[in-house]
């Protein structure tokens, strides 16, 4: 399955890990910031009532 | 059915977002996935280039989503100035650690692929001094954002910021292009000439395009899907504090 | 506008003024550069122009969070705004008292300095014409910078990294002037450039400027 990467494997497998990483930290980090922004409204509003 | 200006309703918006953001993400995910997979497994290695081309499905889309991020937060930050909608504002808040990702991702690549192709991480060529130009303007417009307290005034000088910021951008591009020649290609993917067949240098060949098509719309998807959701994010944390506010206040 | 020119002028004179201060940096910067990369002449020749312009921007980003962070402290700053003098002439006038103290030396000690870096003879006019072309661009620039981090507690560093990138279009055609002009290659694409920045900045940014400094001021 895995294709032949030859002499490069290294480069275009850490360029694919590191650019990966990156986009699901920042997913999971708007993710997060959004949970904790909602509850925190919720919270808040729940209060009101 | 109305104007665009109805989104600028903040109600309205976290709405129409809660509608929009799981099939976006959903198109995001699928389009990169198979861009992804399509281009890493599935393709041919370049004659010159061998296995680095698989690189392109990242760098390209990357490279693009930095400068377009960059765009769009421009043209938030003039509707801001101009209409005062404070959706606009936060849109453009929102908008700038995922530019910044971007910028990251494709300097990255860049590097890693730069090693083995022209024998170096870092030439100080014109595209690359440009991306790293436009890093420094992303650090400096969230620093900005950050350091101000007062919601509004932060949103207007950081307006201020992105629009002389996009002046000097642009400057700095001639300002590079004119201080040195450079390694990197010209823009091979899309142009003009390729598609008509005019020119004669070189322009990706269709195997490799259409895989970078899929992982461009993936990207572009991807960044709506993260605007859409940081946006509400900013919205939740404002509408918060202003009932805060209101509670000490009573 | 001249009163005001005249009292930044003699504030800036006094001591603690932080006149010295830019000049003295330049030096610093000149004088440190041999001995950072070593005495040979043929070397320092050919970064000499690089190496002043670099000296002369930094001087400059030195001094830049004075321009308006005294006025801000003692509230002079509101009494200029609510003066029938608009506040675009105000940044102006302030923009000009920082080249007239900052810029204006740095271009009298160039050539001075240059000496020092074994600059060529043919390289001083050109070194003098680009500083004294490319410094008034840096104090507006940094006037701008200045205005929109005025309010802020810890300013200096960040005024740093937003004035970074809005500097590099002058840096690169003012060294690159410096350096055509020290080998003799023809110099009117950079001299045409530059003078283009800067007097499309000069023009320009101070509206930008007073637009930061009244939301500021808010």
């Amino acid at each position: 399955m895995m294709p032949d990467l030859g002499k490069y494997a290294e480069t275009v497998l850490s360029s694919y890990a590191v650019s990966i990483l990156l986009i699901v930290a920042l997913v999971w980090w708007s993710v997060r910031a959004a949970r904790k922004a909602k509850l925190a409204l919720e919270d808040v509003e729940a209060r009101r009532k | 059915m109305g104007s665009i200006w109805e989104y600028a309703n903040p109600v309205k918006f976290s709405q129409t977002v809660s509608r929009f953001l799981a099939p976006v993400a959903m198109g995001a995910t699928v389009c990169l996935v198979i861009g992804l997979v399509w281009g890493f497994f599935f393709t041919p290695d370049d004659f010159r280039q061998g296995a680095t081309v698989k690189i392109i499905y990242l760098h390209v889309p990357a490279a693009l989503m930095a400068i377009n991020a960059w765009f769009m937060m421009l043209v938030t930050s003039l509707i801001w100035l101009v209409r005062r909608h404070h959706v606009s504002a936060l849109a453009a808040k929102a908008a700038a650690p995922i530019g910044v990702t971007m910028t990251v991702i494709a300097l990255i690549t860049g590097a890693i692929w730069g090693q083995p192709m022209w024998g170096t991480w870092w030439a100080w060529d014109p595209r690359l001094t440009s991306f790293l130009i436009l890093f420094l303007f992303y650090l400096g417009y969230i620093a900005l954002w950050e350091a101000i307290d007062d919601p509004d005034t932060a949103a207007d000088l950081t307006s201020v910021l992105c629009i002389v910021g996009s002046v000097f951008a642009v400057l700095s591009r001639y300002a590079v292009n004119f201080w040195n020649q450079g390694l990197h290609q010209g823009a091979s993917v899309m142009r003009a000439g390729a598609i008509t067949g005019t020119d004669t240098e070189e322009k990706v060949s269709n195997v490799f395009f259409y895989p970078l098509l899929v992982c461009i719309i993936g990207f572009v998807l991807l960044f709506v899907a993260l605007v859409l959701l940081r946006t509400r994010t900013e919205i939740h944390k404002r509408r918060t504090r202003a009932l805060l506010a209101r509670e000490r206040m009573a | 506008m001249r009163a005001l020119l005249k009292r930044d002028l003699i504030l800036a004179f006094r001591a603690g003024g932080g006149f010295g201060l830019g000049i003295a940096f330049f030096l610093i910067v000149v004088v440190l550069v041999p001995f950072s990369v070593g005495p040979e002449s043929g070397l320092l020749t050919k970064i000499a122009p690089g190496v002043l312009w670099l000296g002369a921007l930094l001087a400059c980003l030195l001094s830049l969070d004075r321009i308006l962070a005294l006025d801000w402290e003692d509230g002079t700053l509101d009494l200029m705004a609510t003066a029938p003098l608009p506040l675009e002439a105000v940044v102006t006038v302030k923009a000009l008292a920082h080249w007239m103290t900052t810029g204006v030396p740095l271009v009298v000690a160039a050539p001075l300095f240059g000496v020092l870096l074994n600059l060529p003879p043919q390289g001083f006019v050109w070194l003098v014409v680009s500083l004294a072309l490319g410094t008034p661009a840096l104090s507006v620039i940094g006037t701008f910078g200045a205005a929109l981090t005025v309010g802020l507690k810890r300013g200096g560093l960040l005024l740093s990294l937003l004035i970074l990138p809005l500097y590099v279009p002058t840096l690169i055609f003012g060294a690159e002037l410096a350096r055509r002009g020290a080998e003799g290659q023809a110099v009117s694409t950079p001299l045409l450039m530059l003078a283009g920045i800067s007097f499309g900045v000069i023009a320009l940014l101070p509206f930008a400027s007073a637009l930061v400094l009244r939301v500021n001021l808010r």
